[in-house]
């Protein structure tokens, strides 16, 4: 049905797409992989007509066309859901989807099929919400209806699950298979393979540009399609077994309890917890049950009242500001890379001053309080974080908001990790990274623990609080549960925890409710 | 006519080009873009429409030409931001700081010269009616048009598609570009109309209010002009409650100065900001407020990939 020759396209010197060919059939759920800068994303925006190819043609049903903007993409039945939501906050989801439809439809006849249409998919909307009220599941249902209200016959999806709970993302499959059954074609472009073998019946693998491989992900394993994406073999996650509670504890929380900020947010509730010495702790949960509540309670950007309410290697710290703890040995990298863990404008080694001249002050700046920027310092320090995280860059020192995803994520954890912290605490540490990146972030994240640190993962993927974890303790609703040894949970078992039920017996009854 | 009609009136006079200039600028900011040269494009438009109305002898061909002359100027700053992607506040202000030289070197000629005065435009019947059919019936042609423009804004806005296409681009411009919409025609639109109604709101100056040239008149209404859409959270319906609210303490200034009260008028004339601050205060305070109604790129640069 779509068939893609020898396309080429020219970003300056860099050849994003180099002679890519696809084919996809009708009813195919076709994947698309490749790291992160391998082309992806560039092939898709020249279907969908937001980039024009520099060299080679596009078949649509057979004929060459010419796909000169998204209307014109929507006219022949391509319609793509975006990676990044192209979503207006400030508008209704009607609002929102008519304007990606005909200048002819009018707002109420929208409303009532989206309605609809979201209901016959197992996608239920309201067309009045606005969107700045919706979670990240609901607003890529809207992204979705949209598409499927243009009456598609071939679907782009660009990462759909990575902003996804595994419940959301079945649901997602269930709705995809029944696109697919209903004679749509899907392309479908995502990090996961084990999703892409689950799901998809052909795969093509892009790298640096080209295709480097074509397969039945069915019939291959998720190494090998890894290392298909990346080159070469993937370094296996190497972690000895610990037993939990070997060392002495160094982050501790006592009966936390924190009321929500705003109504958007979730109050955290009696939250104990002690995470050992040469540990990893992972804490799983849903996306919005209180997480980044969490991480801003431990962090310290948001402090409790008591004192005692937060221990940091044997200091009580619970009021104490986010330097004052860093001084006592821990460190955090947020979630979103740009704009909390890094300025997006300022250069690495800025990025580096920002965040270390107040917790190692005499190592970066000289003259006492005056503060001198020890420039021949910082730079030496950034070039050895560079080299030990293999971060890839253009330039001598560009800004943060220049390297990839999964580059910057690389300096901003050597940039703690550079501190040899006692207490490392991280949100999402691969959160949209690609595959060896995310396989070296999470080897040093067990390498610290190893060296006896205790290390608190904060992560929607279950297979990487699986892969990296010695604990696993789950949030729901605020709420934390007891962690359990890693080796003793069940997927099942966590999946529950997850959904606000305990499936552990040690619980009191007061924290067993059912939402 | 009692002195309630008299000040009223004088009330009324003060707050259509408030409410003129409020409105383009609203359109203009709800397409994303921050345009500070609203007293600028007053006072270019306060110059052209008198030396409009002089040459051809009609006011109402002075406004036309204060119209034009506020959208001309606004092209200059549509280029400059949205083809050139130069910093919107920086532009935005030289765009004052030029039209105020420009206006005086232009106006020149003009200075001490009679104006031609728009002439108020009685509707019968209407007009009769007792205490309001004098204020709002008998009143120039600009202040209809400023009624009618609000109604025509706050319909366009929220109820036609383009207004919705604009609010999109206001809100979030790549999103607007990945569908198709094509942001920079969109803003250039917006900024010309913008344009338009700051040259309206400066003929009103010296056709209206003073038939006269007189050097800097537009004397900080722009600045007025761009604080009440802040003010109004940018809701077309509020613009027409500030520019009022903002145009009464302007003329109480007068008046209580002339009674010989002991207020500062430095206080009075600064009210309007003041208001504005806490409104802003307010506003922001309530997250969902703010996200529903302040668009969210405004002042942002746009370039497309290609």
């Amino acid at each position: 049905m779509l068939e893609v020759r020898d396309i080429t396209k020219v970003f300056g010197e860099l050849v994003a797409n180099d002679h890519v060919n696809v084919e996809v059939g009708k009813g195919e759920i076709h994947a698309l992989l490749g790291e992160n800068g391998a082309g992806k994303s560039t092939l898709v925006k020249m279907l969908y007509g937001s980039l024009q190819p520099n060299g080679g043609s596009i078949l649509w049903h057979g004929n060459a066309t010419t796909i000169t903007s998204p209307s014109a993409a929507r006219s022949l039945g391509i319609g793509m859901v975006f990676q990044h939501f192209s979503l207006f906050e400030s508008l209704s989801v009607a609002e929102n989807i008519v304007l990606s439809l005909g200048a002819d439809k009018v707002l109420a006849d929208i409303a009532e099929q989206t309605r609809e249409v979201s209901h016959n998919y197992g996608l239920p909307l309201n067309p009045e919400t606005i969107i700045g009220d919706m979670s990240v599941g609901e607003r890529q249902r809207v992204e979705i209806v949209r598409c499927l209200l243009q009456n598609p016959e071939l679907i782009i999806l660009d990462e759909p699950t990575s902003v996804l709970t595994p419940q959301e993302a079945d649901n997602l499959f269930v709705t995809l298979k029944r696109l697919k059954d209903e004679g749509r074609s899907i392309l479908y472009i995502s990090h996961r393979l084990e999703e892409v073998k689950q799901m998809c019946d052909w795969a093509t693998i892009l790298r640096h540009g080209k295709v480097v491989g074509e397969c039945d992900p069915a019939k291959e394993t998720a190494g090998s399609l890894a290392s298909m994406m990346v080159g070469g073999d993937i370094a296996q996650i190497k972690r000895k077994k610990t037993k939990a509670g070997d060392g002495k504890p160094l982050l501790e929380l006592k009966d936390v309890s924190l009321p929500a900020a705003s109504p958007f947010a979730v109050a955290l509730k009696n939250i104990d917890l002690a995470v050992n010495a040469g540990e990893v702790l992972g804490i799983a949960g849903v996306a919005g049950n209180g997480q980044s509540e969490f991480f801003d309670m431990v962090s310290g950007e948001v402090t409790v009242a008591s004192d005692a309410a937060v221990t940091i290697c044997g200091t009580q710290a619970g009021a104490k500001g986010i330097n004052r703890r860093r001084k006592l040995g821990a460190a955090f990298v947020p979630e979103e890379r740009l704009g909390h863990s890094a300025v997006p404008d300022l250069s690495l080694t800025e990025n580096l001053i920002l965040s270390r001249h107040g917790s190692d002050a005499a190592m970066f700046t000289s003259m006492g309080p005056i503060g001198f920027i020890q420039r021949d310092k910082v730079h030496e320090v950034a070039a050895k974080i560079i080299e030990e995280m293999d971060v890839r860059k253009s330039g001598e020192d560009p800004d943060a908001s220049a390297l990839s995803g999964g580059n910057l994520q690389k300096f901003i954890m050597g940039r703690e990790l550079d501190r040899s912290p006692a207490v490392m605490v991280v949100n999402q540490p691969t959160w949209g990274v690609d595959a060896g990146a995310a396989a070296r972030i999470r080897q040093t994240l067990i390498d610290l623990a190893r060296s006896g640190s205790a290390v608190v993962v904060i992560s929607q993927d279950l297979d990487e609080i699986m892969e990296i974890s010695d604990r696993i303790a789950v949030m729901s609703d605020g709420r934390m549960s007891l962690p359990h040894n890693a080796d003793d949970m069940s997927r099942e078992q966590i999946g529950l925890l997850m959904a606000g039920m305990e499936g552990g017996s040690e619980q009191e009854g007061e924290s067993a409710h059912v939402h | 006519m009692g002195v309630a009609e008299a000040v009223l009136l004088t009330i009324i006079t003060a707050s259509t080009p408030l409410l003129i200039a409020a409105l383009g600028e609203l359109v203009t900011e709800r397409s994303g873009v921050l345009n500070l040269g609203v007293e600028g494009m007053m006072i270019m438009g306060a110059v052209a429409g008198f030396a409009f109305a002089q040459i051809s002898g009609s006011a109402y061909v002075g406004a036309l030409g204060g119209m034009l002359a506020g959208a001309v100027f606004s092209l200059l700053f549509a280029f400059l931001t949205l083809s050139l992607v130069a910093n919107q506040v920086a532009t935005g202000l030289a765009l004052t700081i030029l039209g105020l030289g420009l206006s005086g070197l232009l106006g020149e000629a003009y200075i001490g010269q009679p104006g031609i005065k728009m002439e108020p435009i009685v509707i019968p019947l209407l007009s009769q009616i007792p205490f309001i059919g004098k204020l709002l019936f008998a009143q120039d042609l600009i202040f209809y048009i400023s009624i009618a423009l609000l109604i025509a804004v706050n319909w366009f806005l929220f109820r036609t598609r383009a207004g919705l296409t604009l609010r999109s681009v206001g809100d979030n411009h790549s999103s607007a570009h990945a569908l198709g919409i094509n942001v920079i025609a969109v803003r250039y639109m917006a900024v010309i109309f913008g344009g338009a109604c700051s040259g309206l709101a400066g003929a009103h100056l010296s056709l209206v209010q003073v038939p006269q040239w007189v050097e800097n008149m537009s004397a900080g209404r722009g600045w007025i002009a761009l604080a009440l859409v802040v003010f109004a959270s940018w809701r077309p319906m509020r613009v027409l409650f500030g520019a009022y609210l903002f145009g009464a303490v302007g003329i109480a200034q007068l008046h209580i100065q002339a009674l010989g009260f002991s207020v500062p008028s430095q206080f009075l004339s600064s009210l309007p900001y003041i208001a504005t601050i806490i409104v802003l205060v307010i506003i922001s305070g309530n997250r969902r407020l703010t996200l529903i109604n302040t668009p969210a790129s405004l002042g942002k640069g746009f370039v497309p990939d290609r």
